[in-house]
């Protein structure tokens, strides 16, 4: 008898069928995909078993018992634990105050036993192998960190049943081997584990069998050793979908030169040279942390920086703000959707067109709303954004489809310059090569873009020139058929001592020579 | 500007229905404040026989039109997430100096013009404060209207100042075509409001930098220079009020609109705002101070005690939240 069992749960949102009838069964011991393009009603499942949603039908069991989990509360009680797939902890309190959120240990007199959670949180670390000072405050720690601690605070209640809604999305490749390490070692603990994700080889890694679903229907639920990616693919699309990555095309003339930049972040003693050509796809690779996104923030003067000289087309500019950016045509698609990218009140249209809003302008300096929702539901369509219609509060999308919603924003700008800070973030597999396809689009009408992305095929299958980051500067430079992950790897991961002022030389004699 | 998609014949285009007429009203967020005031409208009818005198309802517009029009550069505030404390200040002020420089013997369009400015120039201090020194909106203003306070009675000595020129009164106690000039006055605020949140740039922004702040300054959008224009029409709407109370009491009041900052709030709220900002409507905003002025009036009628009566507004306003909580989408 499987531990957990889902059967035949349906779900309706106000104009949405989020789910119909869908069955899902997890033995112990297993780690089982659930697999879904964005919208499909991954999350959603995940929600209702955690008692986040309540059902319209359908029944949770475990151990063949019957559940009623009407509160996240009552499911964790029973032992399901969650990792959700936007984070959950609160920046501002330290490590051990998130994972004991809400059932600290009291002593008689009702205070909170400080040395009792630290106690408890160590031999939990220790357990899961991670590495972590549990009294930092959560904001102090890495993206990569902070994912192991709500790992950590989920299994917190000896969790039995453990939910992974893309964790994997804002790790790099080294991190996500941690992260697996720890599931083997759950699963060997006999664990079960539903884990999602838009990563076909993450799921072939780890994975015992994998459920499909597709618009909110429940196909087909597989051993993952009797299948491939391609017949995945295929029934969680509908179609097949066979190469990702649009068509090389000879890089653009070099000599063209859109953009220079000598950045200088505070604090550091190495300035940083980017150059930019026209129709050119730049690509930012590196580990997380490596100061990539800091570099795209201070491209359009969101970040101080000890010295900035930028010019663009020939002239020079000073930038103080990102708005003085977007006037000079230089944009920035953000790292972190629900804190930099999107007003979360906002319906999808009024997201997409609010940084050009004067395109819809009537002669009295109004805005013709007929104008601006058609123009914001031909850029849906064009992302493919699943969702009721362009006036469905953005909040209420699935995490996929947020993004597009993001992405849609900078399509008509008409910007010179777009800077993709990990665009394809929780996108799934069919949208991944439109978007691709839509960035070649782009550079075929001489736009440049820099493409910031911790996923090495992404870099090496869309990029005419990649910079490595690493300890906060660029320290390699490759073009051409030297874009190999092993290299950037290589880079990205090399010993360089950063007080050392001739270590952070070093890389501009490296620069030379890769290109 | 349609790429047509190569995918579309595959994947059928996803389906675009527009919400139905009386779905939209169900989610307008001005449906549940009307809820609100109809019912309490409806009750005060009841309890007393004189609420539904036409002389008594313009009253109430009249008397409800102060706040009502202080209510609307509130809604600005609240809307980008912040907050105007310094309001009733900045009225009393801007209307003393109106009443000063008339008593001088300046002719009266000059005078209300210059109390105009000097709300706006109030404002856009709090605004210079909040946007660019990025100092919270809440402690800017609580010191401004301290400040304001203590320069009004500075001004005039702690004393009223009368002996205004007749046809100043006709800003609070003309009428117009039947309609009292203090309504004519508030309507004619919350129209220019209407346009500018629902239809232009700036009243989007506004939303915006209330729903995230961040987001809105990283797509490229001038964050403080909106601010600063926020607070600005925060201080005008302020010293609208302030001509409209001077010309009614045809005296300027160093001490008028004590509390206002408070009662502005609740207007703001019960119209279904949300606190933290990026959510709210301005019609929403006017049915509160509606809402409020019935209260205040029906309980007069009633002849209730003005010590239960703040007892009383309280708990309807907590009452009227709780209700309404996470209603407005
Ligand atoms: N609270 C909600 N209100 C309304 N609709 C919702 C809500 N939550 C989810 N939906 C809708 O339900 C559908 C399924 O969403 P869900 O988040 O489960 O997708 P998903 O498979 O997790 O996608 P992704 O891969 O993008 O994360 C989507 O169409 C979404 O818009
Ligand atoms: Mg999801």
């Amino acid at each position: 008898m499987a531990l957990l069992a889902l059967e035949k749960v349906s779900k309706t949102f106000p104009g949405v069928r989020a789910l119909h009838e869908v069955s899902l069964h997890v033995e112990a011991g297993e780690i089982h995909a659930l697999l879904g393009e964005n919208g499909a009603g991954k999350s959603t499942l995940m929600k209702i078993l955690c008692g986040i949603h309540q059902p319209d039908s359908g029944e949770i069991l475990i151990d063949g018992t019957p559940q009623h989990f009407t509160s996240y509360r009552r499911a964790c009680a029973a032992g399901v634990g969650i990792v959700f797939q936007e984070f959950s902890l609160i920046p501002g309190l330290s490590v051990v105050d998130n994972i004991f959120l809400g059932r600290e240990p009291r002593n008689a007199l009702g205070l909170i036993r400080h040395g009792e959670m630290l106690k408890q949180a160590n031999a939990l670390f220790e357990r899961l192998d991670i590495d972590i000072d549990p009294q930092i405050r959560v904001h102090h720690l890495s993206v990569a960190d902070q994912q192991f601690v709500e790992i950590a605070k989920a299994l917190s209640l000896d969790a039995r049943v453990l939910v992974l809604d893309e964790p994997t999305a804002p790790l790099t490749p080294t991190e996500v081997e941690r992260l697996f390490a720890i599931m083997r070692q759950l699963r060997a603990q006999g664990v079960a584990m539903v884990f999602i994700s838009h990563h076909m080889e993450e799921i072939f890694e780890i994975c015992d069998r994998v459920t499909v679903l597709r618009d909110g229907e429940y196909v087909a639920t597989l051993n993952v050793a009797d299948t491939d990616a391609g017949a995945l693919v295929e029934r969680m699309v509908g179609r097949r979908v066979d190469n990702i990555f649009p068509e090389r095309q000879p890089a653009p003339d070099k000599s063209d030169l859109v953009l220079e930049a000598h950045i200088r972040m505070a604090g550091r003693r190495h300035t940083d040279h980017i150059r930019l050509g026209r129709g050119e796809i730049l690509g930012f690779a590196g580990l997380v942390g490596s100061g990539r996104s800091e570099m795209a923030l201070a491209m359009i003067g969101a970040h101080p920086v000890a010295e900035r000289r930028m010019t663009l087309e020939g002239h020079k500019v000073t930038l103080k703000s990102p708005a003085d950016a977007l006037k000079r045509g230089i944009g920035l698609l953000p790292e972190n959707r629900k804190q930099q990218g999107l007003i979360l009140p906002f319906t999808c249209a009024d997201n997409i067109s609010i940084n050009h809003l004067s395109r819809f302008h009537t002669a009295a300096g109004l805005i013709s709303r007929r104008r601006e929702r058609e123009a914001a539901e031909a850029l849906m369509d064009r992302v493919r954004v699943k969702a009721p219609g362009s006036d469905t509060v953005v909040g209420t999308l699935s995490g996929g489809n947020q993004q597009k919603v993001v992405i849609a924003r900078w399509l008509e700008r008409g910007c010179r310059v777009l800077i993709f800070d990990e665009p394809t973030r929780g996108i799934d597999v069919g949208a991944k090569s439109e978007i691709y396809a839509l960035m070649k689009t782009l550079t075929a009408q001489g736009i440049s873009i820099v493409m910031i992305s911790s996923e090495l095929p992404e870099i090496t299958g869309l990029c005419d020139r990649v910079l490595v980051f690493n300890h906060g500067h660029v320290v390699a430079e490759l073009a051409g058929d030297d874009i190999q992950a092993g290299t950037i790897m290589t880079h990205a991961t090399r010993q360089i001592s950063l007080d050392n002022p001739t270590g952070a030389a070093e890389p501009a004699a490296h620069l030379e020579r890769a290109s | 500007m349609t790429t047509p998609s190569s995918t579309s014949a595959i994947n059928p285009k996803p389906r675009r229905q527009r919400r139905s007429r009386a779905s939209r009203l169900l989610h307008s967020p001005v449906f549940f404040p009307l809820v609100g005031f109809i019912a309490v409208f409806i009750v005060m009818a009841l309890v007393n026989d004189n609420f539904l005198l036409p002389n008594n309802l313009t009253n109430v517009a009249r008397q409800g039109a102060i706040i009502g029009i202080i209510a609307v550069g509130m809604s600005f505030a609240i809307f980008t997430g912040g907050i105007d404390l310094s309001v009733g200040p900045v009225m009393a002020l801007s209307g003393t100096l109106m009443a000063g420089l008339m008593a001088a013997g300046w002719p009266p369009t000059v005078a209300v013009i210059v109390g105009l400015l000097l709300g706006m120039t109030f404002g856009a201090f709090n605004g210079a404060c909040v946007a660019f020194a990025r100092m919270p909106p809440i402690i800017v203003t609580l010191a401004t209207m301290g400040i304001a306070r203590g320069l009004g009675l500075i001004y005039t000595g702690g004393y009223p100042i009368s002996g205004l020129p007749a046809g100043f009164a006709f800003f609070g106690r003309g009428e117009v075509m039947g309609i009292q000039v203090p309504i004519l006055i508030m309507l004619l605020v919350y129209l220019v409001a209407y346009i500018v949140l629902h239809h232009t740039s700036f009243g989007r922004y506004v939303y915006a930098i209330g729903g995230n702040e961040e987001a809105t300054r990283l797509t490229g959008i001038r964050v403080p220079r909106y601010k600063l224009l926020v607070y600005t029409i925060s201080g005008l709407t302020a010293a609208i009020a302030g001509l409209v109370i001077t010309s009614r009491l045809m005296s300027g009041q160093p001490n008028a609109g004590t509390g206002f900052e408070l009662d502005a709030i609740a207007a703001v709220v019960l119209g279904g705002a949300a606190i933290a900002g990026g959510r709210g409507a301005i019609l929403g905003t006017l049915v509160g101070a509606m809402l409020l002025a019935i209260l205040n009036n029906g309980l007069n009628l009633m002849g209730v005690s003005p010590y239960l009566q703040d007892v009383v507004k309280g708990g309807i306003i907590l009452l009227a939240i709780y209700i309404g909580r996470g209603r407005s989408a």
